[in-house]
């Protein structure tokens, strides 16, 4: 996983609320059993002008070539609800985006971004001045607006952690498979009718 | 002792570790796989050189893109589909899962299928790439769904790392009416609360409404928990539930059962624990309901017009209001009760269950579909299908000029085989109406199995109590 530090990049604004991981990456666009290949569906619905085909729908922001550069997504309130694809997150990514800001977020998309080296800025991008490439330092926890808007926002320590350091959070898992295996033999006593 | 909320007994009892920071190394009792999100999983942990760490607490199913046609094979609607099958079906057997194949008694919809063999039981974590694993904490589980790299995690650790998730109970107070069912709930809770209402909170729903609910009531409303953003919905295990899992196939037995009872008759909240945030209806103020948007916290009760903006401006922008009538074809104001539909569809995780069949059955029964109205009915497994075969319901269904499936999830969502058309408006038991949920530019409307089968015989939008059983 890529690690993030800071990124200042343009940033697309698609602000409506509850964009579902349906629109993100139409299950149809999920053609393949595996995780890449999905740059392509992203949107797909709403970024081309009919369903199958590929001719992009001038109206829809990430056709408008001011945003052709955009690694930095502002949407609206409860962004990534619906399905828990972890392809909604992959499409993203393999587009470009590395930051999705919004009001909030559906938890599971939320876990998916993180685990795939997306920061989720949970800021109410409605007041963020997006002329111009905002700055996004994930150490400080802070968004900068080219107009010089500051803002900072929350994230939790582990989620920080993994995407500063491009962790892989099975590894620092397995790590611990020891302590896994006492704490399972021991439980195995306690909750017999769990393992089967 | 501090009083404790259930779901912070069950966190308890996994904690192998503390991760600081509210973040916590969760055992994982259970791990379910579909074929759409689970044969990536396993193809990524081999390719990564990992194993699975308990194969025995693994389970796989194909539901997802199979085909739900009479006579199927692994051949699917979905040009790809295929693929799912032989790659879910290859990992799982290299891994040593167990794999309810296309052909197993067994197989269904994973969260029709889990309850009814006693995957689930109380106290268990479990998890599925699938967001409405949530279903499945209707029997005391703590159960949510995740993505597939966390699969990979589960599968690989036997644990998950967790932040600690902020509780809410709902409370409903008295009785469901008549007519009015645990869907019906679950609608006027997103009606009243929006889509984001719950966001990441496990919701414990507790009251006299929700202890009246049989098991498969409860799994309705927990299912669509994830409309309500939440990480996971809760019921606390009780007589009903305990006596809905005696005897299943993977439920314990003799003395463990005994055991495991007492344990789980402790899992529940305790007087005076403190939520996070909590809600109180009145179960007298719900009735039937339908949507009529493009989110499921768009819904009304039946025989409600559409909400003027004025009505829902705290909830939707004026923007996402106008797209949703215009993309649904509706305008401020219409009446959605007496709407004509193109077709009826039953079925789903959310309303796929013995009981929902046999509710609609009830107002199918020598009736026929309206002309003019595809209507489809998917048991939600094998087993359903069965038992509804075996009392009948096949026959009412298809004596009304239902389709009679295999069981899948089928059209509850397009993945580019089967679907409805462009701009048809479908009644549907499923959970989203999103657009283009159930193929490219259709038109859903979410309700209660009773209010689909009232429909399809009235070939618009229906009130089932006025149809009458």
């Amino acid at each position: 996983m890529t690690p993030f530090t800071t990124l200042t990049a343009i940033a697309a604004p698609l602000i409506r609320d509850n964009i579902d991981t349906d629109a993100i990456i139409p299950s149809r666009e999920m053609k393949s059993v595996g995780k890449t290949g999905l740059a392509d569906g992203l949107f797909a619905g709403w970024r081309y002008t009919a369903i199958g085909s590929r001719e992009p729908d001038p109206s829809f922001i990430l056709n408008d070539p001011r945003y052709a550069e955009a690694q930095i997504l502002l949407a609206g309130a409860n962004f990534g609800c619906g399905s828990s694809r972890e392809h909604a997150a992959w499409a993203l990514a393999e587009y470009g985006f590395r930051a999705i800001v919004a009001a909030s977020f559906n938890p599971i998309f939320r876990g998916n971004c993180v685990r795939n080296g997306i920061v989720p800025v949970e800021i109410d991008a409605t007041q963020i001045d997006a002329d111009g490439p905002i700055t996004i330092d994930l150490p400080r926890q802070t968004l900068t607006s080219a107009s010089g808007q500051h803002i900072a926002f929350a994230i939790d320590a582990e989620a920080k952690a993994m995407l500063i350091g491009g962790l892989d959070a099975i590894d620092m898992t397995l790590a611990r498979a020891a302590e896994i295996a006492r704490f399972r033999d021991a439980d195995r006593n306690r909750r017999p009718w769990a393992y089967l | 002792m501090t009083p404790r909320t259930a779901f912070e007994k069950i966190w308890a009892d996994h904690l192998v570790a503390d991760l600081g920071d509210g973040t916590g190394l969760l055992l994982i009792d259970r791990i379910l796989l579909h074929e759409r999100t689970g044969g990536v999983a396993l193809n990524s942990l081999a390719d990564a050189g990992r194993t699975v760490a308990a194969p025995e607490q693994v389970f796989a199913t194909m539901d997802h893109v199979v085909d739900t046609r009479t006579g199927r094979t692994d051949a699917t609607l979905m040009p790809t589909g295929t693929r799912f099958i032989a790659a879910t079906r290859a990992a799982a057997r290299a891994a040593g899962l167990t794999l309810f194949d296309l052909d197993d008694p067994r197989q269904g919809i994973v969260h029709v299928i889990s309850p009814e063999l006693a995957i689930v039981l109380p106290g268990l974590t479990l998890v599925c790439p699938d967001s409405h694993t949530c279903s499945q904490g209707a029997l005391g589980a703590l159960a949510w769904g995740i993505g597939s790299t966390e699969a990979e995690h589960a599968l690989a650790t036997n644990t998950l790392r967790v932040g600690k998730p902020r509780t809410m109970r709902v409370t409903v107070t008295g009785r469901l009416g008549t007519g009015v069912t645990a869907k019906d709930l679950a609608l006027h809770l997103l009606d009243r609360f929006g889509s984001a209402g719950a966001q990441g909170h496990v919701v414990e729903y507790a009251g006299e409404a929700v202890s009246a609910l049989d098991v498969e009531a409860r799994l309705t409303l927990c299912n669509m928990a994830t409309e309500f953003s939440a990480f996971s919905a809760f019921i606390a295990p009780d007589e009903v539930a305990f006596d809905y899992l005696k005897g299943r196939a993977y439920a314990p037995d003799g003395a463990e059962w005994e055991r495991a009872v007492e344990n789980w008759r402790g899992l529940v909240s305790d007087p005076g624990a403190v939520f996070d945030a909590e809600l109180t209806i009145d179960a007298a103020d719900v009735a039937p309901m339908v949507s009529w948007g493009t989110s499921p916290q768009q819904a009304v009760p039946l025989g409600r017009p559409v909400p003027h903006h004025s009505a829902v401006a705290g909830r939707d922008t004026r923007e996402a209001y106008d797209r949703a009538l215009d993309y649904m074809g509706l305008t401020a104001g219409q009446a959605i009760e007496g709407l004509p539909i193109d077709a009826a569809f039953i079925g789903s995780c959310t309303n796929s269950r013995l009981s929902d069949l046999r509710r609609a059955a009830a107002i199918l029964k020598g009736r026929r579909v309206a002309d003019g109205v595809k209507a489809i009915c998917v048991p939600g497994s094998t087993m359903v299908k069965a038992a509804a075969e075996a009392e009948g319901l096949d026959r009412i269904f298809r004596d009304a000029g239902f389709e009679w499936r295999e069981s899948g999830c089928s059209m509850c969502f397009f993945a580019g085989g089967e679907s409805f058309g462009t701009q048809e408006r479908i009644i549907s038991s499923t959970n989203r109406n999103f657009e283009s949920r159930q193929g490219p530019g259709t038109r859903t409307h979410l309700a209660s199995p009773e209010t689909v089968a009232a429909s399809a015989v009235a070939g618009r939008i229906a009130d089932p109590r006025r149809t009458g059983a």
